[in-house]
């Protein structure tokens, strides 16, 4: 028995001559936020809806809370709450009636039904449109809605498919923070193609492109992996003219040394080499010479998004 | 299978709620009474016949269903898959054959509202002469069993496509079809060149020779499994077309 909620291994799925989805691997265990990158048509999807149990995999196998999701789909659909791609939801239906509907479905009755309702409304901040038609909320609303919908019988596992897409600053925000807040006791999986997303709710980021799984870790492990070691960054609290420029250029053996003005009274100073690494402690040792003031050392940071292009493009080249 | 029932009940109620959310169902039931009465009173000479019978009612129930039914049931899949509600739907704990059941249900029962709310050309009748009531209640029931294959039938193409008029277009065509397959037109074409089985069985397949039998208060066995096992065998293919079309 895996403490894993969702367990799937060496998914695939064709449609026609494409491939969706080639060989995936994914667990989720509880309490983690898996942010599911790629670019669009990557594949992201279609895995959320083999995970759900919308499509069937061509290959490979999905436990959902160790229940085979093929062999027993009806058991193991009991423990996933999902929000589609779009938010799709019943529009002439009232909010109340559509939440009512699916909660009935997820056999919540009676006491348990009404109870889950108001948790929903107050939870999900639903109420002052309870008893609106769905059609006539803003989107802001209606994702809500489709969140309501996806949490109504209190799933262990969420998978959400882009459940920030189209929202504004303010929406987005208040989003993550919902998602942060029931993420402590449950297995979610994110899809998006906002990066900041993942730097600000996910656990784990999974980089899917053209259905390949590229990378999969922990937002701050792949920034370190992917940390650029070839040019190393220090800034000094001093006003650096041509002269001393020189100085540094001429004292620092490396192929290339750039002096950037960072504002009124701090400079960059950007070293890196073709053929070795820049050597941190050699640098600072040079530096010190010059009686210049280091505020800050470090290794050029590539930002989460530069590792998504990076890795992305390097697999669309291949 | 109380929960098995308690789910398709859940559906059901959810899509016949749905007709009435919209002007729809007032729509259709005020085209459905006055295109029947109307007929049934001035293309059916209902008072010229001077008989007290609902032969001038029922006979036109074939082809006012030919378009009404499609009506009906053109939304029933198409609609959830242009939405994305089919999604919703299929990753709830709840099978496929659950789903058409309960929204094939819904429809029909809509049909049998529609149906009753025609009593009081019944009542008309009684007050006017002595109908043989016994062939009229026959010829309800006939009626709305035919309305099912239509309503099965519609259920079925819908959820071939994602367009709710395309479904209509080819609900009716496929109607059509049906409903010629009795006519003599087409039956003393067929039976000039072909053996007489050939002619039996393409008249035992349409919806006209079996409804007008149910007419004249014959209702027999083969009626009754025509209609029932063509409801069934159109929703065992749309159960199989909505797996194999829902992630188009």
């Amino acid at each position: 028995m895996s403490n894993k909620l969702i367990s799937a291994t060496n998914l695939k799925k064709s449609f026609d001559q494409f491939i969706a989805v080639d060989n995936i691997d994914l667990s989720v265990s509880r309490g983690e936020v898996v942010g599911f990158l790629g670019p669009n048509g990557a594949g992201k999807s279609t895995t959320m809806k083999m995970l759900t149990g919308f499509l069937e995999p061509d290959n490979g196998e999905i436990f959902i809370n160790n229940i085979n999701l093929k062999s027993d789909p009806l058991k193991a659909k009991e423990y996933i709450g999902y929000l589609p791609e779009g938010a799709p939801s019943y529009s002439d239906m009232i909010v109340a009636d559509f939440l009512s509907f699916i909660g009935k479905m997820r056999g919540l009755h009676d006491n348990s039904l009404s109870n889950r309702l108001e948790e929903m409304a107050n939870q999900i901040n639903l109420k002052e449109m309870w008893d609106r038609p769905i059609e006539t909320l803003s989107k802001g609303f209606k994702r809500r809605v489709g969140i309501a919908q996806a949490l109504i019988h209190d799933p262990d596992i969420l998978i959400l498919d882009e459940p920030t897409d189209g929202l504004d600053p303010n929406q987005k925000h208040e989003m993550r923070n919902l998602i942060k807040r029931i993420s402590t006791n449950k297995a979610i999986v994110i899809s998006t193609h906002i990066l900041e997303e993942v730097e600000a709710v996910c656990s784990r980021a999974v980089i899917i492109s053209n259905g390949k799984l590229l990378a999969n870790d922990t937002p701050k492990n792949l920034e370190n992996e992917f940390l650029n070691k070839n040019t190393l960054s220090i800034k000094v609290s001093n006003k650096i003219n041509n002269v001393i420029s020189k100085e540094i250029k001429s004292l620092l053996k490396y192929d290339d040394v750039k002096i950037q003005k960072t504002d009124i009274s701090t400079h960059t100073i950007l070293v890196s080499d073709s053929k070795k690494n820049p050597n941190l402690n050699t640098v600072l040792k040079q530096i010190n010479k010059l009686k210049l003031d280091v505020i800050e050392a470090n290794f050029l940071k590539v930002s989460l998004e530069e590792i998504f292009r990076t890795i992305t493009s390097e697999n669309n080249s291949k | 299978m109380n929960n098995y029932l308690n789910k398709t009940y859940i559906i059901l109620n959810r899509e016949l709620k749905g007709y009435f959310r919209t002007p729809l169902a007032s729509i259709f039931l005020l085209v459905f009474l006055g295109l029947s009465s109307g007929m049934t009173f001035f293309l059916g000479r209902f008072f010229e016949r001077d008989q007290a019978d609902l032969t001038a009612f029922f006979s036109w129930h074939p082809w006012i269903f030919l378009v009404l039914m499609p009506a009906i049931g053109m939304r029933l899949w198409a609609e959830e898959r242009r939405s994305g509600t089919i999604e919703l739907l299929i990753t709830l704990p709840v099978t496929n054959t659950q789903l058409v059941i309960g929204k094939f249900l819904a429809s029909w029962i809509f049909t049998l509202i529609a149906l009753i709310l025609t009593m009081p050309i019944w009542i008309t009748v009684n007050y006017l002469g002595e109908p043989d009531n016994h062939v009229i209640l026959i010829s309800y029931f006939g009626s709305w069993l035919m309305a099912g294959a239509f309503l099965a039938l519609t259920s079925c193409l819908s959820a071939l496509t994602k367009n709710q008029v395309i479904a209509f277009i080819i609900s009716s065509i496929s109607g059509f079809v049906l409903i010629m397959a009795g006519f003599n037109l087409v039956l003393s074409a067929v039976r000039s060149w072909s053996p007489n089985w050939i002619t039996e069985t393409i008249s035992s397949m349409s919806f006209l020779s079996h409804f007008s039998r149910v007419q004249m208060g014959v209702f027999d066995l083969s009626t009754l499994v025509f209609f029932i096992s063509m409801i069934i065998l159109c929703l065992w293919i749309n159960v199989q077309l909505v797996q194999v079309k829902k992630a188009d």
